[in-house]
């Protein structure tokens, strides 16, 4: 155990925790690329990862920077076009976690990267839905990870850029769907996890040396806390390592001297 | 037999102004040589498609080549937002373009109707998002047999499609291996195919299941070495993962970005790719 450890470093680690050997898993880039190859670097060695450019089974030895780099292609079990990936490996239901990220999210784990302002006269145009809007309808169920702010956590999103659970209650058996939608939300500070009743996102466990008020105070709604609240446990010697291994391999291959 | 000619050539024979062009490569095997000449030649009023529309039409937004773009995710992978996209749709900077926005699942669908010769993609899609009250090409179909609501959407059948590939034999029979993306899709849903290669040689030595598009589906062939830069192509050279990070800072300041243009593509040609690349050992 150690004291010695950063908030974005506790995400990555606690989101990792969260996955299983036996998941297969659809991977976002960045933050859930991070935590889905510590969790393999770690204590889920079997995982199955997948990236939407239809890498199956992929082991990279650095973070990718897109969701198509080569290390992907080059470690993978096998590589399937994109039709496929999206049609057979999504859509026929063999992802057990879909691991997404989020520019803004509500309370109920609906999730916006589309736009911030309207959507005819944008604020800040952002980079649009990708695969997430049918990873979140059609993986058995899916994470989030993002950092804590009031930019990110919001009431009201602007633009429902893939659905969570909605309003509540019912609402995802309501649009026909049979996935269980967001199960956690990992952040900087905390993990949250839906409400069995209301859906609402609840947090379940703090981080580490994390007051409930450090959590209230970087999130735009009126935060919900469990009544079983937990501490997580801090990074291990161990977890730190192989993380900052892992990133140090990274920065090292994505700059002009590596 | 399609033609092999020069770049330029290809480009001034087969893309006009207001046609619908599709660039594909999903990361992997980018077009970005056939876009930079696309740049040289100004075309105009363009319609283009492509799933990640990446650097690659930052700069031909930003070069003011495109009228109207539908597409499924604007981002600079793990860098950030496309500057000279926002620029354009947040204030109207060379002129505002028109996107159609769909989801990475129903833009693949709907490439792969075009490529069947369907005239829309049905999918489990799009539910419970606001998708539907921004493009009006998102609708609901009812299933004949079940009874179940799906998403259509149209099919994608572009006049043009240009992608970049590893080899060509001497026939014009086109071989792509690694991250293969849409690109099957895109050419056979194409009225025409233009497609860069790293090499041309006598056969493929391949193996049963590789990814080889025949001779009579391929409009036109050139030999572009490096012409993915900087994209990647598999067993050639890496993506430059440092280039699309100084992107960023390029793209954010208009003045600094036709500097750019100007130096890396007005005033190039197409043989400077080959040297923009750090050759795979064996390549």
């Amino acid at each position: 155990m150690t004291d010695d450890f950063t908030p974005d470093e506790m995400m990555t680690i606690a989101a990792a925790r969260m996955l299983t050997s036996e998941d297969v898993c659809f991977v976002g880039i960045g933050p859930p690329s991070a935590a889905c190859n510590m969790a393999r670097l770690t204590h889920a060695p079997g995982i199955t990862l997948i990236y939407e450019s239809g890498t199956i089974g992929t082991a990279p030895n650095v973070l990718p920077l897109s969701i198509g780099d080569g290390e992907l292609c080059d470690t993978a079990m096998t590589t399937v076009s994109v039709p496929e990936m999206f049609r057979y490996w999504l859509q026929g239901g063999h992802i057990t976690v879909g691991f997404l990220g989020a520019a803004q999210i509500d309370r109920f784990g609906n999730i916006n990267t589309t736009v911030i302002g309207d959507y005819a006269a944008p604020r800040t145009r952002l980079p649009g839905g990708g695969g997430a809007p049918e990873i979140a309808s059609l993986s058995q169920k899916v994470f989030v990870t993002m950092k804590q702010s009031h930019r990110a956590m919001v009431e009201t999103i602007d633009f429902v850029t893939s659905f969570g659970h909605g309003k509540g209650p019912g609402d995802r058996a309501a649009l026909g769907l049979e996935t269980e939608g967001p199960a956690a939300l990992i952040t900087d500070l905390a993990v949250w996890e839906p409400d069995p009743e209301s859906r609402e996102l609840t947090v379940t466990r703090l981080h580490a040396g994390v007051s409930r008020a450090a959590v209230q105070d970087s999130c735009g709604w009126s935060a919900r806390f469990a009544a079983d609240l937990v501490e997580s446990p801090p990074p291990t010697a161990e977890e730190l390592s192989v993380l900052r291994e892992l990133k140090a391999r990274t920065e090292k291959a994505h700059s002009r001297t590596g | 037999m399609p033609e092999f000619l020069t770049l330029k050539e290809a480009v001034a024979a087969h893309l006009e102004d207001g046609m619908m062009a599709a660039f594909e490569g999903f990361t992997h095997l980018m077009p970005y040589a056939a876009a930079h000449e696309v740049i040289r030649q100004a075309k105009r009023d363009l319609t283009v498609v492509r799933m990640t529309p990446d650097v690659i039409y930052d700069q031909l937004i930003g070069m003011g080549c495109v009228a109207k773009m539908i597409f499924s995710y604007a981002g600079n992978p793990g860098v950030g937002l496309l500057r000279r996209l926002r620029d354009s749709l947040e204030h109207g900077w060379p002129h505002r373009i028109e996107i159609v926005e769909h989801s990475h699942a129903a833009l693949a669908h709907a490439y792969e109707a075009g490529a069947s010769r369907l005239p829309f993609a049905v999918l489990r899609g799009y539910v419970g998002t606001d998708f539907p009250a921004i493009n009006a090409d998102i609708r609901t179909i009812t299933c004949p047999f079940t009874g179940q609501k799906l998403a259509a959407v149209p099919a994608i059948n572009p006049d043009i499609t240009f992608i970049h590939a590893l080899k060509a034999d001497r026939a014009g029979n086109v071989l792509i291996e690694g991250i293969v993306g849409v690109q099957k899709e895109a050419v056979l849903a194409a009225g025409k195919a233009i497609i860069t290669v790293e090499e041309v040689v006598d056969s493929f030595e391949s193996h049963p299941n590789a990814m080889v598009l025949p001779h009579w589906v391929v409009t036109a062939i050139a030999h572009v070495p490096g012409g993915a830069h900087p994209s990647y192509a598999h067993g050639y050279y890496a993506r430059d993962n440092a280039t699309y990070k100084e992107w960023d800072a390029i793209a954010a300041d208009r003045d600094r970005f036709l500097a750019w243009m100007k130096t890396h593509v007005l005033d190039v040609d197409e043989t400077v790719f080959a040297n923009r690349v750090i050759w795979s050992a064996g390549s």
